[in-house]
């Protein structure tokens, strides 16, 4: 395989890893005032994704550097065309990182109600966010002879883009409060069920017009099997959540976001950024590359650190495995909370 | 290409970096000193060590969160303002970003996680050695990101393709091994470890001060000598490893060591160090200066005698060299010469805070000497005042070897004006610059306030902490730490 092929193929690994996993701490963020009905419960949602929200979000960053390192061209495109929602991106994660550090830091109401405002609008909008630009990136946007975007915002608020935005939210959603589920205890955990079943349905149907519309689009024989097998996931997660074994429910949205954004790969290669103003300007996997050598040698990085990396990310969630219920809380007092 | 959007850029990197690196000196150093007050209590068994790790890890949390959320701005600015930038270098400069990723934010962010909430899920020994892993990480970020910057001071390992109109990556190793990357990561470590030294004395000092701590006088003074014994050792570390920078930079940079001096007129041996100036703004004619007398020679080369290049020379080879052709990324309209006031006093200010620091802490360990209780009342003040001193010491450090470097963004192959995003409207940019600006404005204030509050707070009293196997005890017991 061609050294662009692989890299093009690892980008993908990280944007699955990190939609995947910081897909359902997103979701929890965002379900924080839904299915929270006192601090102790939000404190409970806020503790299941405590320890390991700051892990998943670097695969975000690791999968630009990525981008960066091995499709310069495709990055400078990217970042400086998708502007504005990056920069709503990034005004997001600021807020929501710091709210989950700074929440438990003070008791007055009014400041912990501030920070869970963070938290919850700094999860819906790079979840809806990130769905927006992907859409756009599989669809085409319109770029020139010199590779530069030349739309702007409103170019990428398109149906399909919109769409694609909301089959994230939903998703995330539904991934989230699958976790809530198979990581708490008590009555929050049927109630993250339920509403687990509720949204994984509209996330369903969302999602799967999205893929239709995508298969439409640009799909090949490949991708019509995986957005199936994406699908076929879903509906078996939703199955074990109304079973009751949310362990497998949690399994089905993670497959689920997992094949569809391999997917949506697999729809893009070997473009990495389709043009709509003409083909000929498209960027590939090959115009967009870097050089053979840089590939090379990060690839030998690659090689050697991504299964360290996943062991003691693995390692992690096996260390925190246990469910958290109310009773686990300590009680409120600042003191003993900031110990 | 739009000025306006340019000079907006600027601004937005030039803001974002230094309140980023605000947040960075301390995260690298103080990560440390949690480790090893961690380390010793499990070693000696004496409690005092596990309060100061609690109390600095607290304290430290509080500010690594800020240094991160900074710190993905700065890999998604790279490719929003300044795409010709990314599209020129991303062959060589997008590796170390790409490595720093996967080997260091990694290791950090999930080690953290576990020493956060890991008091009462791992063995004392193992979540100890977390906090020393998250040290490993912010040195290994410190590395690539470090050898990422000196390949723009000095770009080697690489060749100009203008087929593709890019630099490309012929030599990894010697983009790890930059000559400028060696001498710049230890002194932006040494400075790390006196900022956290500083800290530590200073957060102490003021605590020893207060009579509503006296009962913890004895740990805050152990707190005080070891805070002032690092910031000491870690300043002799920075000093010998800026006079190296000094030598490397003469000699791969001659414009930048000439405007730190405001040294216009090749100097042929002895040139003189002015430790400060009042003169026209532009550093041409001085009206009174202090000077030392051969000192830049031996800054610059290592001899007191040594030749040391002025701008204007220095500003005729540039021009004759890369002025010819206008449409070159090496082209500039107006001259190679850096703003000169700002070279020169940010070199300045650097390494005056620097060594205020440094006499500070030396002042505080005489005063606390053989266990003595100082008589003065100042302690405090002068305590706090030294991590401000250091932490400033850094964006001044920072402001002059960015600023030294101008116009050029990588040194001798592209300048900043060509960098910049040619597709980013001056009204995207400037959203973006009012924007993070106002936000980091807030959750300044937000974090000082925090810091003030936790700090007032003193440590708190010893707990022990449960020794438990991986995952910890089974039992139903509240959690030991919680959000």
């Amino acid at each position: 395989m061609e050294l662009t092929t692989v890299w093009f193929a690892l980008i993908a690994v990280l944007w699955v890893g990190y939609f995947c996993l910081e897909g359902f701490d997103f979701g929890v963020g965002m379900l924080l005032p839904v299915l929270a009905r006192n601090e102790t419960e939000r404190r409970v949602m806020i503790n299941t994704i405590g320890p390991v929200w700051d892990g998943n979000e670097v695969w975000v960053l690791v999968a630009g550097g990525a981008t960066f390192a091995a499709f310069p061209e495709w990055y400078a495109t990217l970042f400086s065309g998708f502007y504005l929602p990056l920069l709503l991106i990034l005004v997001a994660l600021i807020v929501r990182g710091l709210s989950f550090e700074y929440r438990h830091k003070r008791d007055e109401t009014e400041w912990k109600a501030r920070w869970d405002l963070a938290i919850i609008v700094g999860s819906v909008v790079p979840a809806l966010l990130w769905g927006v630009a992907f859409a756009n990136i599989v669809a085409g946007v319109p770029i020139d002879a010199d590779k530069e975007f030349t739309g702007n915002l409103f170019t990428l608020l398109n149906p399909y883009g919109l769409l694609g935005g909301l089959v994230t939210l939903t998703l995330f959603a539904a991934h989230g409060a699958m976790f809530v589920a198979l990581k708490t205890d008590g009555d929050i955990r049927h109630r993250a069920r339920d509403l687990a079943v509720r949204i994984g349905g509209v996330a369903a149907v969302l999602a799967v017009l999205f893929l239709v519309w995508t298969q439409l689009k640009t799909g090949t024989t490949l991708t019509a099997v995986v957005f199936a097998v994406a699908a076929l996931a879903l509906v078996g997660g939703l199955v074990a959540a109304r079973a009751g074994r949310e362990g497998w429910a949690f399994v089905g949205t993670f497959a689920t976001i997992g094949l569809a954004v391999i997917g949506l790969f697999l729809a893009l290669f070997p473009d990495v950024m389709p043009s709509t103003t003409d083909p000929a300007y498209s960027l590939t996997t090959t115009n967009a590359a870097a050089t053979a050598y840089t590939l090379k040698a990060m690839t030998w990085v690659a090689v050697v650190f991504t299964p360290i990396v996943l062991g003691y990310q693995a390692w992690t969630y096996w260390v925190f495995r246990k469910r958290i219920s109310v009773h686990h809380i300590p009680t409120a007092d600042l003191a003993d909370a900031s110990r | 290409m739009d000025l306006d959007a340019l000079d907006i850029a600027r601004w937005q990197f030039a803001i974002t970096t230094v309140y980023h690196f605000l947040f960075v000196p301390i995260t690298i150093g103080l990560s440390a000193m949690v480790a090893g007050y961690q380390t010793a209590w499990l070693r000696t068994g004496n409690e005092q060590w596990l309060r100061l790790t609690k109390f600095f890890g607290k304290l430290f949390l509080i500010n690594f969160a800020l240094g991160l959320v900074t710190g993905i701005v700065q890999e998604f600015q790279f490719g929003m303002n300044w795409s010709d930038y990314s599209r020129f270098v991303g062959d060589v400069f997008g590796a170390p970003l790409a490595v720093e990723g996967l080997l260091a934010f990694f290791l950090e962010s999930t080690f953290l996680g576990l020493w956060i909430f890991g008091w009462d899920k791992l063995p004392r020994g193992l979540h100890a050695g977390c906090m020393w892993l998250v040290h490993l990480g912010t040195l290994a970020s410190s590395w690539f990101i470090l050898a990422a910057n000196s390949w723009m001071q000095h770009p080697v390992g690489y060749r100009f393709n203008p087929e593709t109109d890019r630099a490309e990556l012929v030599d990894f190793w010697a983009v790890m091994f930059n000559e400028v990357q060696l001498v710049t990561f230890p002194h932006v470590i040494f400075a790390a470890y006196m900022t956290a030294g500083t800290f530590v004395l200073g957060v102490a000092a003021y605590l020893y001060m207060k009579k509503k701590h006296q009962a913890d006088r004895p740990m805050y003074h152990r707190a005080i000598r070891i805070g002032a014994v690092v910031t000491l050792l870690a300043g002799i570390g920075v000093a010998v490893t800026g006079d190296l920078q000094g030598k490397v930079m003469t000699e791969v940079q001659p414009m930048k060591m000439a405007a730190a001096e405001g040294l216009y007129e090749t100097s042929e041996g002895c040139a003189p160090f002015s430790v400060f100036t009042i003169g026209t703004p532009d550093g041409k004619e001085e009206k009174f200066a202090v000077t030392i007398p051969c000192l830049l020679s031996f800054l610059g080369t290592g001899s007191f005698d040594g030749t040391v290049e002025g701008i204007n020379p220095l500003r005729e080879q540039y021009v004759e060299e890369f002025g010819s052709d206008p449409t070159s990324k090496a082209f500039t309209e107006g001259d190679y010469t850096p703003i000169i006031p700002v070279t020169y006093w940010s070199f300045r200010f650097m390494m005056g805070l620097g060594f205020f620091a440094a006499a500070g802490a030396a002042l505080i360990l005489w005063l606390t000497r053989g266990g003595r209780t100082p008589g003065v009342r100042w302690l405090g003040t002068l305590g706090l005042s030294l991590p401000i001193a250091t932490t400033l010491a850094s964006s001044w450090g920072w402001i002059f070897t960015e600023m030294g470097r101008q116009p050029w963004v990588v040194f001798g192959l592209m300048t900043t004006e060509s960098g910049v995003s040619p597709g980013v409207s001056t009204f995207e940019a400037a959203t973006s610059l009012i924007v993070l600006t106002s936000l980091y404005a807030v959750l300044a204030v937000v974090e000082i306030k925090l810091l003030v509050t936790y700090i007032r707070k003193g440590a708190d009293p010893f707990v022990e902490p449960p020794d438990v196997p991986v995952g910890g005890a089974d039992d139903d017991r509240p959690l030991t730490f919680a959000y």
